[in-house]
């Protein structure tokens, strides 16, 4: 079975968005950038089912400006085989990328796509899904936990009433959530070991795919700040403002 | 113009997300339309019907729609697009299940919990965990828009829809529903609720969420967590209030043990009133508080609950 996980290089979680003046976007000059959360999540999954021997390659794939290397070179830190980088400096939207990973996945004949269930950038939430459709696959949404059982993959989904099993013929797509598995630190050897696992450089050109965005940022500003309040002494006054100073006892 | 409105049920009962819905359908102008998916769906038919400013209601009742199947929710709504604008669905886990299926076989855009409409075309919507909206204009021919329904009020009850059935042409699917495991409560659902109390990492365990419990049951509330608290396996991931579990925006919320994170703010920081109990006095929560309490939880919660009711609450 072999394993096609794509990874996206966004703003480092612990980083604050900080909003140009110009409203043009947010800030990403001289700021950390890491993996998408998701998405190490995506490839420590893939790389524990390698370590099982339920998967026979694992390709890590970036779409993405140069630098996106580095967030393939972690992917390939942490266990996988070999990456792919679709170089462009355009900002793509999910429908673009997800046609981009399509042909990926059927160039490199992929059993089971496992990606991030958002990217905590953009938060659109969509890529994994229009994969799905456009490759025809069933979908297991927001994992909990996986596990395959022949020509079949079991995925128990978190939803909001709590959790839900499907069981998905393969080749599938699965999307990640926090709760799936723990990623690893990459060992300081295998940081080293991936600077020789090969990379393949492609465009989106070289696989056919218009880029053109769909949707036109008119201004991205910063959200209505909420004042702080006030601090109160003691329980009592907290009931006490609660009830007859905000009314919502 | 006509916009197709996707209504979040259980089979059972019409869900307050719907209406919701429908609200942001309505600032976009045209007539609206919602499709009820499921199996046995009389009653949710009916009530969708009441709704003000809806048009026509279509039911499509299918086995594999009982649990709203990915593949089978693409191929009804894929079907029905040629007579809409529009498809807006509630951003709730149903529905981010299948929409992006459909924005893919469309050949479109998706436009992500929009909590803005400025017209047919323009949608304001947060990224980055909320730290920054971005307004965004599509160009594509039909808008596939899913709605962050704490956004919005609930369109009123007092219409008179026709409600028609539609024929499902759902073929073999390539995945099946398995099992569910949904938690039980008799308290209000957390999206829903007017009061909501969560813990955080400060809670210390699972068992120590008992604090919160009488205080819940007082005040009515809908118990949540931090995702620091459901990472550390306290309570089940459904109660995670965040950006990447639930948005809530109820008249109050009560953080306990909370310490803020970016992440945590953004899934509820449109509550009308926040209280937060924190014994650091440093804590971000207190940024965003009406109300702050700097003080150990195990102390202060069981003073808060007799207060409580001392005050008659």
């Amino acid at each position: 079975m072999k394993v096609l996980v794509p990874v996206k290089r966004v703003l480092d979680y612990n980083v604050k968005a900080r909003v140009k003046p110009d409203q043009s976007g947010v800030d990403l000059s001289n700021v950390k950038m890491s993996m998408n959360p998701f998405d190490e999540i995506a490839v420590e999954e893939a790389v524990r089912l390698q370590e099982a021997g339920t998967a026979t390659e694992t390709i890590v794939v970036s779409i993405g400006p140069a630098k996106a290397q580095e967030t393939i070179r972690t992917g390939l830190a942490m266990g996988m085989d070999r990456g792919v980088h679709v170089q462009t400096d355009d900002d793509l939207e999910p429908l673009a990328v997800a046609k981009i990973l399509k042909a990926v996945a059927e160039a490199e004949g992929a059993d089971l796509v496992i990606t991030g269930k958002q990217a905590i950038d953009n938060d659109y939430g969509s890529t994994g899904g229009m994969l799905a459709a456009l490759l025809d696959w069933p979908i297991g949404s927001a994992a909990n936990s996986m596990s395959k059982d022949g020509d079949a993959l079991t995925v128990v989904k978190e939803v909001d009433g709590g959790l839900q099993t499907v069981k998905l013929q393969m080749p599938a797509l699965v999307t990640t959530d926090l709760r799936l598995n723990e990623p690893r630190y990459a060992s300081l050897p295998n940081i080293m070991k991936a600077k020789r696992k090969p990379i393949e450089a492609k465009t989106p050109a070289d696989y056919g795919v218009d880029t053109t965005p769909r949707l036109k940022t008119l201004k991205v500003t910063e959200p209505a700040a909420r004042e702080a309040g006030i601090k109160v002494e003691d329980a009592a006054a907290l009931v006490d403002k609660l009830k007859n100073e905000a009314g919502v006892l | 113009m006509a916009v197709l409105v996707i209504a979040e049920h259980d089979n059972a009962s019409l869900k307050d997300a719907t209406h919701k819905t429908v609200t942001a359908a309505a600032k976009m102008g045209g007539d609206i339309d919602v499709l009820v998916a499921g199996k046995g769906i009389k009653d949710v038919m009916a009530a969708a019907a009441k709704i003000d400013g809806v048009r026509a209601v279509l039911g499509v009742d299918h086995d594999s729609l009982e649990r709203q199947l990915a593949e089978a929710m693409e191929v009804v709504v894929v079907g029905l697009m040629d007579g809409y604008d529009a498809v807006l669905s509630p951003d709730t886990t149903t529905h981010k299940n299948y929409m992006p299926r459909v924005a893919a076989k469309l050949d479109v855009q998706q436009i992500s919990s929009v909590t803005g409409v400025e017209s047919a075309d323009t949608f304001v919507r947060p990224i980055y965990a909320g730290n920054a909206m971005a307004t965004v204009q599509s160009t594509d021919a039909k808008k596939v828009v899913t709605v962050r329904t704490t956004a919005f009020a609930a369109a009123g009850e007092g219409g008179s829809a026709s409600a028609s059935d539609s024929a499902a042409n759902i073929g073999d699917l390539k995945s099946e529903f398995v099992s569910e495991e949904l938690t039980k409560s008799d308290r209000p659902e957390l999206t829903a609720a007017k009061t909501v109390i969560s813990g955080g990492r400060g809670m210390g365990s699972g068992e120590n969420f008992k604090l919160l419990e009488g205080i819940a049951d007082k005040l009515g509330a809908a118990m949540g967590a931090s995702r620091a608290a459901v990472d550390a396996g306290f309570v089940p991931n459904d109660w995670q209030v965040g950006q990447t579990g639930k948005s809530v925006a109820p008249e109050l919320y009560i953080a306990v043990g909370i310490s803020g994170a970016i992440q945590h703010l953004a899934g509820m920081k449109d509550s009308k009133v926040i209280a937060a109990i924190n014994k650091d006095e440093d804590a971000p929560i207190f940024s965003v508080a009406d109300y702050g309490l700097v003080a150990d939880l195990f102390k202060a919660l069981p003073e808060f609950e007799a207060e409580l009711e001392k005050a008659g609450v």
